[in-house]
């Protein structure tokens, strides 16, 4: 072998093992630094400056904020840290950047609101950005309808809700259950069919699956409300009537107030406690359900898990 | 000058093979070095002092209660920049100015074969470097006493992050080099700077990368640990605000600096051995 051959030989093995060495080196640096990157910091944190530095190229510039605002709350949330304080300044980044960048309203309407560790609790950012998503597309039904969802479930202000289902539903193209939404807002009647109307129309129009799943979390826990609710009501009428609470749920089936053993969405049976209350039997994988269970727990949150993708979400 | 006037092909021949090539690496890399403070590179340092000084005077009348965090912010800021900028218009001309001088020829008539030229400009220019980032660091350190009267223990802090940004130039040099041994100088320099912006965005490829799903997903993992992660050797940021630097962190650095440099010198290498220069 001449020189020129070993020397390429030398340096081809060398290029490679650096690599690879480099690669693993990168993967250790990396481990050790993620923590410290999830908590980044938001250096700009004006649109008009972000705007001005972009040379005109708003729409990359938004869907880079916009993808850096679903990885920071998708890595708070993984890291229990229960702060999102960037949260909102950078979903206002990315639609101030580019006002029709709709899911971006989407998840803030469903992430920015509810309380810690669910969300960032700030439901005035979350109306703020919903004002200003309707100012800027004022023909797309799903903001009125967010909006309206937000009246509903942070501010209990049934009178605005259903001022913006009302609005969502005059629109040339709009949801079926627009106009519903807005009557039963109107009505204040129906919490559980309401709320259920309003989870599922979450569920049915949107793509994004951290929120889709955030849907199917609340239609769950909706069902385990209603039916512990229904049961323990089951439970007095058959107290009133024998002067005792049912021993089992055996005695309701005998006594003709329901048909089989009712079961939890999971598939598990409802237990009748001594007191007469209804619980769950797994209250820990049964999130967001505020009846059914052991005296003094809180209601059970999702475990922690990184948003999905948020690239099918546009 | 170029390099041939200083290979000292007498010594090369009268020693054995490991001392010759440590001979003429080291000469060339020495006169690398002396052709860069020649062509008064190091005339950065007076805009740098100018510049770091000013700072300094201002921030203490127009600040409050941050004196430490702008001049530690700039300072380390701007060495980085200016000692990049430096790097890449250096290193993109260390072989392509030597085969439109002609003196490449005569370097490599001597026993000085063509990877221990290569090397030999990669430490040539690292030196240099070094050198002009010692000068800026004593600048930083003097406006960090000027604004806070004393030095304090998170101080150290910030002469670990201005190792860092040498482990950068590293990188740096040698991507400068291996550019320069197959391009024009121009496309050289774009090629450099364009991968030294993408390496500072590469915690942002980490972060697409982990939340792209299936094929795509890999693709961009795959990128993200190709491409120079400028970003992991980036600590200004927690450094101005007092943050320790683990050991660990420094050693893991240290090690990939070093290892990605030769990658891309061992490319430099192959490519230039390849190279027709007639």
């Amino acid at each position: 072998m001449n020189s020129t051959r070993r020397v390429n030989l030398a340096a081809a093995v060398v290029l490679c093992l650096s690599m690879a060495g480099a690669i693993a080196t990168l993967y250790a640096v990396d481990r050790m630094r993620r923590p410290t990157v999830a908590q980044e910091a938001l250096y700009v944190r004006s649109p008009t400056a972000l705007r001005r530095m972009s040379l005109g190229y708003t729409g990359l510039l938004a869907d880079i904020y916009w993808t850096r605002a679903v990885q920071y709350f998708g890595d708070q949330h993984h890291s229990e840290t229960g702060d999102f304080r960037l949260l909102s300044p950078l979903l206002e980044v990315a639609t101030e950047l580019d006002p029709r960048l709709l899911p971006a309203y989407q998840f803030g309407a469903n992430f920015l609101a509810p309380k810690p560790p669910g969300g960032a609790g700030l439901p005035g950012a979350a109306l703020s950005l919903m004002k200003y998503g309707i100012a800027n597309n004022p023909d797309q039904w799903r903001l009125y309808y967010d909006l309206g969802f937000l009246y509903y479930t942070e501010f209990k202000d049934y009178a605005k809700a259903a001022d913006a289902f009302a609005q969502g539903a005059r629109l040339p193209v709009t949801n079926e259950f627009m106009p519903i939404l807005a009557a039963r807002m109107a009505q204040h009647a129906g919490e559980f069919d309401t709320a259920r109307m309003l989870w599922f129309t979450t569920y049915q129009s949107t793509k994004e699956a951290s929120i889709r799943q955030n849907a199917v979390e609340h239609l769950i826990a909706l069902k385990v409300d209603e039916d512990v609710t229904r049961l323990e009501q089951v439970v007095n009428k058959y107290r009133e009537k024998n002067g005792r609470p049912p021993g089992s749920m055996g005695d309701l089936e005998r006594a003709g107030f329901i048909r089989g053993t009712p079961v939890d969405p999971k598939g598990h049976p409802y237990w009748l406690m001594p007191d007469g209350r209804i619980e769950v039997q797994d209250p820990q994988n049964i999130y967001f359900i505020t009846k059914g269970l052991p005296p003094g727990m809180a209601p059970p949150q999702p475990p922690r898990q990184k948003p999905a993708s948020n690239t099918d979400s546009k | 000058m170029s390099t041939s006037a200083a290979v000292n092909p007498a010594a090369s021949y009268t020693v054995r093979m490991k001392p010759r090539a440590m001979n003429s690496i080291g000469y060339i890399a020495y006169n690398t070095f002396r052709e860069a403070v020649r062509d008064k590179v190091l005339y950065n340092l007076i805009a740098f002092a100018l510049l770091i000084s000013a700072a300094a005077i201002l921030v203490g009348e127009i600040s409050i209660d941050i004196e430490r965090l702008v001049v530690v912010n700039l300072g380390l800021t701007a060495v980085s920049l200016f000692g990049v900028i430096i790097a890449i218009f250096i290193g993109i001309g260390l072989v392509s100015k030597e085969i439109d001088k002609r003196t490449l020829y005569t370097v490599l008539s001597r026993p000085v074969r063509r990877w221990e030229f290569v090397v030999g400009k990669f430490f040539g220019l690292t030196g240099t470097l070094v050198l002009n980032t010692l000068l800026m660091a004593l600048g930083v350190m003097l406006s960090l006493l000027y604004v806070a009267h004393r030095f304090e223990k998170m101080d150290l802090w910030v002469l670990v992050a201005l190792y860092f940004i040498v482990l950068q130039f590293l990188i740096v040099c040698a991507l400068a080099l291996f550019f320069s041994s197959f391009s024009t100088p121009i496309m050289s320099a774009v090629f450099s700077f364009a991968l030294f912006v993408i390496g500072n965005l590469s915690a942002d490829l980490h972060g697409f990368a982990r939340s792209t799903p299936g094929v795509a997903g890999w693709f961009m993992t795959a990128v993200a640990y190709l491409v120079p992660n400028f970003s992991a050797l980036n600590i200004i940021n927690p450094v101005a605000h007092g943050d320790p630097v683990p050991g660990r962190l420094i050693l893991y650095c240290t090690a990939y600096a070093l290892l990605y440099s030769a990658v891309a010198i061992s490319g430099a290498v192959l490519i230039f051995q390849r190279r027709n220069l007639k």
